[in-house]
């Protein structure tokens, strides 16, 4: 249980330096605008906030608070400032308010702080709006969250759509200045790696930001000696898979959001809810987080067993003893007793919750899928699920993930289970399944490889140069998955003899119960240990990456040999807390240590909706 | 750009920055000049923030008040002038109740000053000794929105690095078709999606939407920027013409398809669908498009009549059970379900009977005695359910058949709280002998868990089972009479 790190792990470096630059700049621009205002924050960025600072910091220069809101604001303060994403429905909202204000003769300031940065897009619509120039704007480059100790996170889930659906730019930029940041504050990364196109164009223009401003990484020591950058689609099954380590089950049970739970009554035995930070400070869960799920509830009991015999120890004190025991260690059992509790909680409504849902057998499935076996069975499988009208992003999940396990539906599967889902969760789905589509996550097998029609028509428009260009351009977006071959030439599913022990794992698979080991920590994993691509040319191929996988070593001398077993692993359109898991573990196995960067946690169910046309 | 110069003057005075001079040329240097005094400034504030929060609110150890909470606050008691008063003792007050917080949990002077881990860990005044201020807090204090360039002199590759800065740059000089164009590639060739956009949004204003199109048709990076971009302000008409300029025809009739989404009233929705129909989808989707248009149709004429027949009250099964919703924009099974649950035995030729919807819109056959199951099992009519399951053969022999297995059946059954005798009838019909028993035991179904167990000859199991019913039942006394039977030959 909750394995220790080897005697040589590296220290993690302390991020918390980031909380105070983002608040720090925070309040400076708040500055910027003296006196009394009112405050208005995107409900988005809310939690993230809350993380780094809090009322009482504000309040020396805000007034109110108010959330970004549809309905019109009643604010009577003669300053109105917004903390805001930068979208267009927003520019939208402060537009309309500012013209409302316009039209009962009401003067007021207006500022605007985008966060992480400014889009000219949203520059456009307050001038289309007639309002550019009433409204001043500002940037607050607040881009890296540190959840916990090795999670950083942009808290940017709408990455995903942006880049890996509509194939729009525009977080490339963000995240090439918060690596510039990280390069800054942490010394140079002697190592870099990366696969993805999203990745190397990342890479490329944060090295690009590094030149502009020559000079400031120069002569530092690295901290951090290697940097690995993974688009999220070189490996959507993983994403795809039912979690069943804690802290991932947590999260596609409860949903973490910012780094923290909210519990319901069922779970909390009373009538509230509790709101709860989950992270390596919580000393009860940061033992459990990364075990699978069938290890939990034992380790829990026992747990529960040692803190009873604490407390018994209390009988047969004396005074002085008793004294010495209320005031030191009472307190510090009492909050191992609430987070046990809390934590059992959390299990007994995790196990019901499955058990209702037949969760077995839907593993049992993922399982079959993921080794390609019985996919009769398991496509019959999901149809039923349709057809029962279970929830609609479980099906949708299950039907991606059997698209590219399998390269694709065959046609007449493809048919047949779209119908049944459009007449079982609404026709208008018929959106979400063209969106599935471009992204590649859900597609008809095809015959052959030849070129579409568009594709040959644009061809022909242009010179063989630019024909090949946009060859690749097309491919990227309707790429075969090459799952199998991919699986196979990994070793993703490993040989089990007999029953795979999940109290003591041998590999990363058993964040899969042992039946899967996760293709991204599996290609990070290879390429750390290769230093580079080296003897992974089949692998990348299959992978459609020939051209965007790269690796660039510095000679650097400065680097300890501490600094090199600390990885820092960049996931382009978030990651799963399963990875984090597994890559902990390795980093257990191997003496590393990883940091994890990501644009987002995610899992299957927000993959699914970031995909779906339909609002709930 | 549009500013007028006395508010750009009352602006420039009212802020921080009139003594900052808009040299193009030195504008690397007083920016980090800039970014300094900025930085400086905030040691200043952030001491005083300090006493001043040691004075006024408990803070060491105390649980923090939570923006999120905050917020709730304020939306609750808008304009109460106790607002500042209650703000500030809620101050102790946390979402995060009793627990551990310790992220949250921060004094204001450990934060400043303290030093956790030596050499890594510095505070902001020591970290702007060891490097460079402008790496640390690169735009601190520095409104980018409101540096002006004057000068028009950048080529495309200046221009480009200075809106990836966030600067205001003017584009206007880009007037032949060639540098606009080469702007564009520039663009593109620095990854930035938000300059890309920023050169198409004046390409777009520039340029002959011909003209615009006929480029980007080879450039597919941009291209794909810009449709992004007419999706996100909404600019429908320009999307639906540059898709049908790319000769993109399903994408454009689904484009046509999505503004259904913003139409609520349900009679306009049903005629915006109408306009769909004709539409350039695949063959496939456009039966589901058709099918949708149907649907739709026949949903408000349902609504209409039974809403009536509702509000009369005259009927049994909408005064026992009251709609919870209108039908409306309903998935076809849920549509399927409610005709299943209040129209069941209507003729075909009405609307809203079953066995219209199952033969207007080609249900197959499972999904169709999978929803009327549940919706017979839901209003307790039995009969329908056993109705729904017989047939009969050509002599008249009757027969039971599930389409969907009849271990199914028996789940939705007990989902519904059916009686054990309902129950154990369908547990019968399950062909593999493991499941019944399984089923049979996990729905207290105790005939036939005995039942199958004689059939097995699996004493050891009965026995088992002995111990499951309750004492001095009938089916303890079943169990008995079978186990001191002599007639049966037990295998074990």
């Amino acid at each position: 249980m909750a394995f220790p790190h080897r005697p040589d792990a590296p220290e993690l470096p302390d991020f918390s330096m980031l909380k105070r630059l983002a608040r720090d700049q925070l309040i400076y621009l708040l500055e910027q605008l003296p006196g009394k205002k009112d405050l208005f924050i995107e409900a988005d960025l809310m939690s993230p906030l809350d993380r780094i600072a809090n009322v009482s910091i504000l309040k020396h220069e805000v007034d109110k608070l108010y959330k970004v809101e549809k309905k019109p604001a009643f604010s009577s303060s003669e300053q109105l400032c917004f903390l805001v994403r930068p979208r267009i429905k927003n520019m939208r909202y402060i537009a309309s308010l500012v013209n409302a204000d316009k039209v009962a003769g009401r003067t007021r300031k207006y500022k605007v702080i985008f966060s992480p940065q400014k889009f000219y897009a949203c520059e456009m619509v307050l001038e289309e709006e007639g309002v550019y120039g009433d409204v001043s704007c500002d940037e607050w480059a607040f881009s890296l969250l540190p959840l916990d100790v090795d999670l950083l996170s942009m808290e940017l889930p709408e990455f995903f759509r942006d880049y890996f659906l509509e194939g729009d730019q525009r977080w490339i930029n963000t995240l090439a200045q918060a690596l510039h940041l990280l390069s800054t504050l942490y010394g140079p990364f002697p190592n870099c790696y990366g696969i993805g196109r999203c990745a190397k164009m990342s890479y490329e223009l944060w090295k690009r930001l590094e030149e502009e401003e020559d000079g400031e990484t120069k002569g530092r020591r690295p901290e951090i000696g290697h940097i690995f950058l993974l688009d999220r689609d070189m490996d959507f099954v993983t994403a795809l898979c039912s979690q069943v380590v804690y802290e991932g089950l947590v999260d596609d049970t409860f949903r973490i959001k910012c780094g923290s739970v909210d519990f319901g009554p069922e779970v909390t035995s009373s009538d509230k809810s509790l709101k709860v930070l989950l992270n390596a400070e919580d000393k009860v869960f940061n033992e459990i987080r990364n075990e699978h799920f069938s290890n939990v509830f034992g380790f829990l009991s026992q747990k529960a067993r040692n803190l009873q015999a604490q407390y018994d120890r209390r009988r047969g004190m004396d005074i002085k003893q008793m004294k010495n025991f209320v005031s030191q260690e009472l307190k510090g059992l009492k909050q191992e007793h609430r987070l046990l509790s809390l934590h059992i909680g959390a299990c007994e409504s995790i196990m019901k919750k499955k058990t209702k849902q037949d969760f077995q057998e839907l593993i049992k499935t993922e399982h079959a899928l993921l080794e390609g076996f019985n996919i009769r069975e398991s496509t019959n499988y999901i149809e039923e699920h349709i057809d029962r009208q279970v929830s609609p992003i479980e099906s949708l999940r299950l039907m991606c993930l059997l698209s590219i396990t399998e390269n694709g539906l065959i046609p007449k599967d493809y048919r047949s289970l779209k119908t049944q889902y459009l007449q079982s969760y609404g026709p208008e789905h018929l959106l979400t399944f063209s969106n599935l589509r471009r992204a590649g996550l859900l597609t008809e097998q095809a015959p052959g490889d030849t070129l579409t029609a568009v594709e040959s028509k644009v061809s022909k428009l242009v010179t063989d140069k630019a024909a090949g260009k946009i060859t690749d351009a097309f491919s990227s977006l309707a790429k075969r998955s090459n799952f199998r071959a991919i699986s196979k030439k990994l070793n993703l599913i490993p040989r089990v003899d007999g029953e795979y022990d999940l109290k003591v794992p041998r590999d990363m698979a058993y964040v899969f119960s042992g039946a899967y080991v996760p293709l991204s920590c599996r290609i990070i994993e290879q390429v750390l240990e290769r230093r580079g691509w080296q003897g992974l040319d089949e692998v990348v191929r299959l992978l459609n990456c020939s051209e965007l996988a790269f690796t660039d070593m510095t000679k650097d001398d400065k680097a300890s040999s501490e600094s090199l077993r600390l990885i820092l692993v960049v996931f382009l359109g978030g990651c799963t807390f399963s990875e984090i898991s597994a890559l902990r573990f390795l980093g257990r196995e191997k003496g590393y240590r990883f940091i994890f960067l990501t644009t987002a946690v995610t899992n299957s169910a927000r993959l699914m909706e970031a995909m779906s046309e339909v609002k709930a | 750009m549009n500013r007028t110069k006395g508010d750009e003057e009352e602006y420039w005075n009212s802020s921080k920055f009139k003594a900052f001079t808009f040299d193009d040329e030195d504008d690397e240097l007083s920016q980090l000049k800039e970014s300094k005094r900025a930085v400086n400034s905030l040691r200043d504030f952030v001491d005083d923030d300090d006493e001043d929060d040691l004075e006024r609110v408990s803070w060491t150890g105390e649980p923090v008040g939570s923006i999120s909470w905050s917020i709730k606050e304020t939306a609750g008691n808008s304009g109460s002038s106790h607002e500042r008063e209650q703000l500030k003792n809620r101050n102790s007050f946390s979402t995060y109740a009793q627990l551990p917080k310790p992220a949250s949990t921060y004094s204001l002077s450990s934060f400043f000053r303290g030093r956790t881990r030596p050499g890594s860990f510095q505070s902001l005044s020591d970290a702007l000794s060891d490097t460079p201020a402008k790496s640390y807090a690169p735009e601190l204090g520095r409104p980018k929105g409101e540096y002006r360039d004057y000068s028009n002199d950048w080529g495309p590759s200046d221009t480009v690095r200075r809106l990836r800065k966030g600067k205001v740059c003017s584009l206007e000089r880009f007037r032949s078709l060639q540098d606009k164009i080469q702007l564009l590639e520039e663009a593109v060739s620095m990854h930035d999606g938000n300059v890309i956009t920023a050169v198409l949004i004046f390409l777009k204003r520039t340029l002959s939407k011909e003209i615009l199109f006929r480029e980007l048709e080879v450039r597919q990076v941009a291209l794909r920027h810009l449709i992004h971009f007419l999706k996100e302000i909404g600019d429908q008409k320009l999307l639906l013409d540059l898709f049908r300029f790319l000769d993109r025809t399903e994408e454009l009739a689904l484009s046509h398809y999505r503004e259904h989404l913003n139409i609520q009233d349900p009679e306009k929705r049903k005629e915006f669908l109408k306009t769909c129909i004709g539409l350039p989808f695949s063959a496939e989707d456009s039966a589901h498009i058709q099918d949708h248009y149907t649907l739709l149709e026949r949903q408000i004429i349902i609504e209409a009549n039974d809403r009536h027949l509702e509000s009369a009250g005259q009927t049994e099964v909408f005064r026992k059970h009251p709609r919870k919703a209108s039908i409306l924009n309903m998935p076809l099974v849920t549509t399927l379900f409610y005709s299943c649950f209040y129209h069941y035995t209507e003729a075909e030729g009405t609307f809203s009977s079953p066995v219209n919807l199952k033969k207007t819109f080609k249900i197959p056959d499972k999904q169709y005695v999978l929803t009327a199951l549940a919706a017979r099992a839901k209003l307790r009519a039995w009969h329908d359910v056993d109705a729904l399951f017989t047939t009969k053969n050509w002599l008249g022999y009757t027969k039971k058949r599930a389409p969907i297995g009849f271990h199914r059946v028996v789940e939705i059954l007990h989902r519904n709280n059916a009686p054990v005798q309902i129950l154990q009838e369908y547990v019968n019909l399950v062909e593999d002998v493991d499941t019944k028993l399984n089923l049979a035991t996990k729905f207290k179904c105790h005939d036939v868990v005995i039942d199958t167990c004689r059939d097995l000859k699996d004493r050891q199991q009965l026995l088992a089972y002995r111990s499951k019913v309750d004492k001095g039942s009938a089916e303890e006394e079943k169990i008995d009479a079978l186990l001191n039977s002599s007639q049966i030959r037990w295998k074990n």
